[in-house]
């Protein structure tokens, strides 16, 4: 793992102009993506993570949409790059694999149709027999058997998981050095998601990407990932490497998380612990942390957003966006000897 | 309590041999059935009063059929299904209606299932209307009561639900299905798409109307976690079979069939020197 | 896919049958006075009545009278009474005149329609697409019978640009031709041209929010590339049924009004012609011979739909 970041990203915001008035989707998000490593970006529905995600390959650009901050991918500026450049990158330098294999794929097309496509429209040389060639070897790599006839099947004749493959491996195709991966997983059964974990986490070696998985799903998260970023209505709110966040989480919302997973390998609680309410409305944030209203552990200083910072002298590379102590953290986050957000015996009100 | 007769084993609902079969057409000029899906291919089962029978199963294991085709939403190909004694295959539509008060679904999609044009007032007291058994303020009363039990404010009553998050929505969802005091509630993935942390404000709901009301769930998914933290006993379904049932620890501490075992080893553990482990001692 | 032609043709023989016992029974069975007579037309002498009730057989049983209807109708043998002219001929002489009017103007109201579709699609909110459709509604909402004798008054009578109406054989004279059709053309043009614009354009803005959209922006697709190659690809599958459902009803000769209004003599005016005379032969052959264009050009449009769509060649078990 080479230590200088591959893809840095600096304080960006990304807002749409709606008939509510301006939402912020993203509100000053900064990481890094080193080659070689997998970085999680955790967090639920309108958590940002997903705009973050496309804003970097420029999904996101339209008349309606402010995008402010730095995405630097091997020094080079994309936030202002022209259309003719982004189309460049997307797929030669970032490849992207998206949730929902099904509606992802056009139906019309065979898919190593659609593959040659991407292929073509970055390397106009190659000959389609050429890219054919390509595309079949692409998928013996992926894992789809019968490649060679499969090429040819159109995407509803495929099996969620080897669409899915499919769409890993047109992402990959022109190999870029950059791949992000937004809730591959979700739509597949449990069994299935399991091989494509495996095979993400074995090409992210091979290839030395530098990698980006967007989930919702913590178990996941601790099958893949070496550093994770948690995001909640458009903001980083703790970030640090697989270890601190799953064993030393300084954040309420981060508890939260943690506490209302299920956990085959733990007798089951008597309550699932919860997080109080639902995520907010962008257009009607509190002020100050945006978690307040379903924090129990809100206090005087909360109105007042404090930055996200590392809060441990030990730990550089931890910080969070919580005015507690480290100590008092560790207490409160201790619910009937784990992890996790509100007592239980909590009225689940909604 | 109802006439009894034939119900040996005193469960609320029974289950003998369901089978469901779709047929697969071919030919040139006129289809022929050349063979069947057997999306449900003879599972038995069933549910003690005011327990929890979790249903869990990959896509494509026949689970959402056999739901429906226990509510007789869909007529089943042969078996039997006795609701409190009563065999309920090969009845007419007239004849289950009645039965229909006893039994109800919570479906998975809260976007889906309510009707985007009626108020959540109107929805949540539908059934009471088209059953007959209440109107007027009564049915207002008795509705508003509802949204009440489900954690939702009265006040909401004269809503519509694009007005409500996915979480809230399912709320309505579950208090149209105990509108009619229903002893059996059908689950069908009622939390699957729903972000992670509401799913255990619904799952504590459910437990919490179960422990009030009496209720007896068939809850079904994909998500053992879930599954298990919820059920009393469970049944592993694939391919239109049920490969393994058992109390909820002994299938999930101690599988004894082979896809079960799959099933367990994918689930990814929250736990990463846990999951190290695991793929350490796999390799 | 070949079994998918098999059977769509064999259904479309199925649908011709059913149509012509349908036609016989409608114009030989139903209504009470004697067929014959009715046959015959206003202005029958009763010698003439006689001759069409052996002819045809009207005493035998229906299957029979079916037959033989059926058997005159393949031999050319369906006469019209007046003047006594087989049915079958008039149409043959019909077909040019109205195939020129149906294939000019379907190309016309093709071709724009899908351009100021496509272009309000691309520009939806702004300027051009709220005065496109603006003339999209204004096209619809114009009848035929209004529109034609307005562009015949001002620009055939007054500004005497365009010819006032009849029709030219397109081997006889090409230019005159084409200047007796461009009026007929656009008048029955205009309508289709609103109607399919605004279904082009509704269609892209669905499938433009589809997530394989967003795919091939993310393979680094130029736009051009994405807009059509996706985009309108599959934007133009519903307008294809559409099409052909419109064409194969003008071929045959639902422009009637038109081909009326400019005096061309076409099918559609044969068909007027025959329903003032009341004459029921000619009727009878034209609802047969629109028939088969209209089930015949579905069945076509049927099969280029499930070349398009390859998820429709699967039928019950795609998954």
């Amino acid at each position: 793992m080479s230590s200088a970041p591959l893809l840095s990203v600096r304080d960006l915001r990304v807002g749409f102009a709606t008939e509510g008035g301006l939402l912020q989707a993203v509100d000053g998000v900064s990481f890094d993506v080193r080659p070689g490593e997998v970085l999680a970006i955790v967090g639920e529905s309108g958590s940002g993570k997903s705009v973050t995600a496309q804003t970097i390959i420029g999904l996101t650009r339209s008349k309606n949409s402010q995008i402010e901050g730095s995405v630097k991918l091997d020094g080079e500026e994309l936030i202002e790059a022209d259309d003719a450049t982004m189309r460049r990158l997307r797929g030669e330098k970032i490849g992207m694999v998206f949730q929902d294999p099904m509606s992802s794929f056009n139906p019309v097309y065979r898919l190593g149709a659609q593959i040659v496509e991407a292929i073509r429209a970055h390397q106009e040389d190659v000959g389609k027999k050429q890219a054919r060639q390509r595309v079949v070897e692409l998928f013996e790599s992926v894992g789809i058997p019968d490649a060679a006839r499969r090429v040819d099947s159109y995407p509803h004749e495929f099996s969620g998981g080897m669409r899915q493959r499919a769409m890993i491996a047109m992402a990959l195709a022109l190999e870029p050095e950059v791949l992000i991966a937004d809730e591959p997983t979700t739509a597949l059964d449990v069994t299935i998601q399991a091989q494509i974990l495996s095979l993400l986490e074995n090409l992210n070696r091979e290839r030395g990407l530098a990698t980006i998985l967007i989930t919702h799903d913590l178990g996941v998260v601790a099958e893949v990932a070496d550093r994770v970023l948690v995001m909640y209505a458009g903001r980083v709110v703790e970030e640090g490497t697989l270890d601190e966040i799953f064993y030393d989480p300084q954040h309420p919302y981060t508890w939260g998380l943690m506490g209302s997973l299920t956990r085959l390998d733990r007798p089951r609680p008597h309550r699932l612990p919860q997080i109080a309410g639902s995520p907010p409305s962008l257009l009607d944030l509190p002020q100050g942390c945006p978690f307040r209203p379903r924090c129990p552990h809100e206090f005087s200083k909360c109105p007042d957003y404090p930055g996200l910072e590392a809060r441990l002298p030990e730990a550089p590379g931890h910080r969070d966006r919580c005015w507690l102590t480290p100590e008092q953290k560790r207490q409160k986050r201790q619910v009937e000897g784990q992890i996790g957000l509100e007592a239980p015996g909590e009225v689940s009100r909604g | 309590m109802s006439n009894d007769g034939g119900n040996r084993t005193g469960a609320l609902l029974e289950v003998t041999d369901l089978v469901k079969h779709f047929p697969v057409k071919r030919g040139i000029l006129i289809d022929r059935e050349v063979d069947q899906v057997r999306a449900v291919d003879g599972i038995s089962f069933n549910v003690q009063r005011g327990e929890t029978l979790g249903l869990v199963g990959e896509s494509g294991s026949g689970k959402s059929t056999a739901c429906r085709t226990v509510l007789q939403l869909i007529k089943p190909s042969s078996g039997s299904i006795k609701f409190e004694g009563r065999e309920l295959a090969g009845l007419g539509r007239r004849a289950m209606r009645p039965l229909r008060r006893e039994m109800q679904m919570i479906f998975q999609d809260p976007y889906a299932s309510l009707n985007p044009r009626k108020r959540i007032g109107q929805i949540v007291g539908d059934p009471l209307k088209l059953q007959g058994v209440a109107k007027g303020s009564d049915l207002q009363r008795q509705v508003q009561e509802l949204l009440e039990r489900v954690g939702l404010a009265s006040e909401h009553y004269d809503r519509f639900p694009h007005e409500f998050s996915g979480g809230q929505r399912q709320r309505i969802g579950i208090a149209r299905a105990l509108a009619l005091k229903p002893k059996l509630v059908i689950c069908d993935e009622p939390v699957s798409a729903l972000d992670v942390s509401i799913q255990a404000q619904i799952v504590n709901l459910l437990d919490d109307l179960q422990d009030e009301l009496g209720l007896a769930y068939l809850f079904v998914a994909h998500d053992i976690g879930v599954v298990r933290h919820i059920s009393d006993r469970i049944a592993v379904m694939h391919d239109g079979k049920i490969v393994e049932q058992g109390t909820a620890d002994q299938v999930c501490e101690k599988p004894q069939d082979d896809y079960t075992k799959k099933l367990l080893a994918a689930v990814p553990i929250p736990d990463p020197r846990e999951s190290r482990e695991r793929r350490e001692t796999k390799v | 896919m070949l079994r998918f032609i098999v059977r769509r043709l064999f259904g479309m023989v199925l649908v011709l049958f059913v149509v012509s016992v349908i036609v016989f029974l409608i114009f030989n069975v139903i209504p009470n006075s004697p067929p014959a007579q009715r046959l015959a037309g206003k202005n029958a002498t009763p010698t003439l009545v006689k001759g069409i009730e052996e002819e045809w057989g009207f005493d035998e049983p229906l299957p029979k009278q079916y037959l033989t209807m059926m058997k005159k109708v393949f031999n050319g043998e369906l006469i019209q009474y007046s003047p006594r002219v087989p049915v079958g001929d008039r149409i043959k002489e019909g077909i040019p005149a109205t195939l020129s009017l149906s294939i000019g103007a379907g190309i016309i109201w093709l071709a724009f329609g899908l351009l100021l579709g496509y272009l309000a699609a691309i520009r939806a909110g702004g300027w051009l697409d709220r005065t496109l459709t603006g003339l999209a509604v204004a096209g619809i909402s114009i009848p035929v019978f209004l529109l034609a004798p307005v562009l015949i008054y001002f620009l055939t009578y007054k500004l005497e640009i365009f010819p006032n109406g009849g029709y030219v054989g397109l081997t006889e004279d090409p230019w005159e031709w084409l200047q007796h059709m461009i009026l007929p053309w656009f008048t029955l043009a205009v309508l289709s041209i609103g109607f399919y614009s605004r279904v082009l354009r509704s269609n892209m803005l669905d499938v433009m929010n589809e997530d394989y959209v967003r795919t091939a922006r993310a393979k680094g697709l130029s736009e051009r590339k994405v807009m059509t190659r996706h985009v309108l690809r599959n934007s133009l599958i519903p307008i294809t049924t559409l099409f052909g459902l419109d064409f194969g009803a003008t071929i045959a000769g639902t422009a009637i009004i038109t081909e009326v209004l400019f005096n061309i003599e076409g099918i559609g005016l044969y068909a007027a012609e025959s329903i003032g005379k009341l004459e029921l032969p000619p009727i009878m052959g034209i609802t047969l011979y629109g028939a088969f264009f209209v089930v015949f050009i579905n069945a076509l449009v049927d099969i280029a739909y499930a070349y398009l769509d390859p998820r429709v060649r699967l039928g019950s078990t795609a998954r």
